[in-house]
């Protein structure tokens, strides 16, 4: 061996050698995830059916549909599955596409192969809006509550919040006028409370202030509380009366279900930031002067996000099931529009004579909120750093 | 350049006042290392934290003090101002690489981030400077490395990018709040050289915290020893290892592992550092110094010269 070898021995060019391998944490979370065969299934069966809406919905709408859900046909109603239409009697125009009723037919003789394809839509969208609803609020109030938690409301902030509720419900309720002068009165003592913090320390506050200056209770409380008031309604029978004060209408299911469903999530976040936020990392981003909705928006969310997706997968399946129970007693979506719960709720009449018309949208149900069930279970060991250290 | 003066932090929990700091002063000159060395628990995060102000407020709460950054009191600027500050004129490296740094971001990502937080410059430049960073504090082929998670670099590889981190603006002052501790003896060393690399190519001044007497005689030119919320003895690093004026630094000199002793038992000091919710009156040493006498009890003892700037606080021995 050459000195120059020797050399080269001893001190190996670079000082410390990685240990790990090099993989992009896409690639990694795309082999755990063929590893873990329930969760592929199920992400495979939730693609199929996202394919099949979205087919759906291009193929049912429009003036002139591929498919047409609306087509009545009385002398062809409670067709079974798979039978042929009887073309001597319906004449060109009204004989289903495929050249036979794939589902069968309900009972004013519409396709129900069709209007499961239009309802698939529906289900899929009901279920993300409402849960993409749900989890912009659950991180907004639990990200609140978690960072700034510890800090205590104000009595004059309380007071500006009290009249902004008041000066939204009498909007909402119909007095607009009133609740308009509200929210402008609401808003000038919120810039006065600015203002006054402002001032804080330089002058000796008078005694007015000091009342307004009170603390009254930390944030975390007040949106805990609130929180827990939220779950103490029995949320399918708060959504039935919404829904039945409302218009009936795909939107306002949709937020309705988002609106009763945040409260799970925001307790994820918020336990999730009040670990977060003393963590090392945290702390070191506080002293390279990283701004705190900074700290909040770039360093503690995507770290809490993983079990915040987790529940947002199951509740897209609660959704689904919620939307569909809705079309099942009738308040769901209106009307001739077609969803799997309205499909289900008609076929019940018949459900001796007809048996598929709710044993088929009852499977599909079934499958979609199962497959969204296990791949949200897969989501959660795939995402468990734990799982992850040791494969 | 950096100078603490009677910095009193006290921490409160519902009966209690812990009193953390109770009144520290020191200073740092321009291009200077100095150690803050002393037992867990003594203060000296929480002094670097208060530098800083990301002191978690509440429970910790300054009570009296300041802290001078070139003329400035830092405690008089408000949220913003302290945030320009940060990063950018004072930095800060933790002690524990593992968990400083953020999962979920590549180390290029989070350098970036310390440079883009301060200064309007592009991605590309960002870049650019990351590189040169890591190649500063002796990453191998730091192109790559950008794209690395901190799960895939090594404890000690980890602390470089840290202090990569610290440095991006270019701060005066940089502090080390015990970045050697969990990384093993021969990283250590390492470390320690690339601070002292560091520092000759920056000209920076060093606040190191630590309680390794080791690495205080190996990087610091002054040495502060605190004990329980206090400076015990300050001076230049010959006086406290030559000359130790203060029986507490006396006593940890006398329990350093030394190849004279060989084969004798460790000197140790006897006792355990006060509770710092529950100290004792007079002189915080009293209970465990051998030289106590019935004054240092119930008397706070008063900061004693012996020239050249090395200070002590301990009447007692002054007198003899």
């Amino acid at each position: 061996m050459s000195a120059k070898e020797a050399e080269r021995f001893l001190q190996p060019p670079g000082m410390e050698k990685p240990v790990a391998s090099r993989e992009s944490q896409w690639r990694e979370f795309w082999r755990l995830l063929t590893k873990n065969r329930l969760a592929f299934v199920g992400l495979f069966i939730f693609v199929f059916f996202f394919l099949i809406a979205l087919g759906g919905l291009i193929l049912t709408s429009g003036t002139k549909p591929f498919f047409d859900p609306a087509v009545v046909r009385l002398e062809e109603k409670l067709r079974p599955p798979l039978s042929s239409p009887k073309s001597e009697i319906l004449g060109s125009d009204r004989i289903p596409r495929l050249g036979l009723y794939l589902f069968g037919t309900d009972e004013l003789g519409r396709d129900v192969f069709s209007r499961m394809l239009q309802g698939a839509w529906v289900s899929l969208t009901v279920g993300f809006v409402a849960v993409g609803i749900a989890v912009f609020i659950g991180i907004l109030l639990g990200g609140i509550s978690g960072y700034y938690g510890q800090n205590a409301v104000r009595a004059d902030q309380m007071l500006v919040m009290i009249v902004w509720l008041l000066g939204i419900g009498l909007s909402v309720a119909g007095k607009a006028a009133v609740g308009i002068l509200l929210l402008v009165g609401g808003s000038t003592l919120f810039i006065f409370s600015r203002g006054w913090k402002r001032n804080e320390g330089r002058r000796e506050p008078s005694g007015w202030a000091r009342v307004l200056w009170r603390k009254t209770i930390s944030i975390d409380t007040l949106v805990m509380r609130f929180v827990d008031i939220m779950l103490c309604f029995p949320s399918f029978f708060l959504i039935l009366t919404v829904v039945a004060l409302l218009p009936a209408s795909l939107y306002n299911i949709m937020v309705v279900i988002g609106l009763t469903s945040w409260m799970g999530t925001t307790r994820f976040v918020r336990a999730e930031f009040l670990s977060l936020r003393e963590q090392d990392f945290v702390t070191a981003a506080h002293a390279l002067g990283v701004s705190n909705w900074r700290i909040i928006f770039r360093h503690m969310i995507p770290n809490a996000i993983a079990p915040v997706l987790v529940s947002a997968t199951i509740g897209i399946a609660t959704a689904i099931l919620t939307e569909a129970g809705l079309s099942f007693l009738g308040l769901g979506v209106p009307p001739p529009h077609a969803t799997w719960g309205n499909i289900l709720s008609d076929g019940k009449n018949f459900i001796f004579d007809a048996p598929w018309l709710t044993f088929i949208p009852g499977v599909a149900i079934l499958i979609v909120v199962l497959s969204f069930n296990l791949f949200g279970e897969g989501l959660r060991d795939i995402l468990n750093p734990r799982l992850r250290e040791r494969s | 350049m950096l100078s603490v003066k009677d910095l009193k932090v006290y921490f409160y929990s519902d009966s209690r006042v812990a009193r953390a700091l109770d009144g520290v002063s020191y200073e740092l000159r321009r291009g200077e290392t100095v150690c803050l060395v002393g037992e867990s628990g003594c203060g000296k995060t929480v002094s670097a934290l208060t530098i800083l102000r990301i002191l978690p407020q509440p429970p910790g709460r300054i009570m009296d003090g300041k802290i001078f950054l070139d003329h400035q009191n830092l405690l008089d600027l408000d949220e913003d101002e302290m945030r320009k500050v940060r990063g950018r004129r004072i930095a800060m490296i933790f002690q524990e690489p593992m968990t400083s740094l953020n999962p979920v971001f590549s180390i290029g990502e989070q350098i970036g981030e310390a440079i883009l937080v301060h200064e309007k410059v592009d991605q590309e430049e960002a870049r650019k400077r990351c590189i040169q960073l890591l190649k500063d504090v002796g990453i191998p082929s730091p192109e790559e490395r950008l794209k690395d998670y901190p799960h895939q670099l090594s404890g000690g590889q980890r602390q470089r990018v840290m202090i990569a981190m610290a440095l991006a603006c270019h701060p005066e002052l940089v502090i080390a709040d015990e970045p050697t501790t969990a990384l093993d003896v021969t990283i250590q060393a390492q470390i320690l050289n690339l601070f002292r690399e560091l520092k000759r190519k920056r000209e920076m001044s060093l606040l190191y915290i630590t309680h390794d007497l080791g690495v205080v005689a190996n990087i610091a030119d002054r040495v502060y020893v605190m004990y329980a919320g206090v400076i015990a003895e300050q001076g230049e690093v010959r006086h406290i290892f030559h000359d130790p004026r203060h029986p507490y630094t006396q006593g940890l000199l006398a329990s350093l592992p030394i190849r004279a002793k060989r084969g004798k038992a460790l000197h140790s000091i006897p006792g355990t550092v006060p509770n710092p919710a529950f100290k004792p009156e007079g002189c915080p040493f009293h209970p465990r110094c051998p030289f106590a006498i019935e004054r240092c009890r119930f008397e706070f003892p008063e900061m004693c010269d012996y020239g050249g700037g090395h200070l002590s606080r301990c009447p007692v021995l002054y007198g003899r």
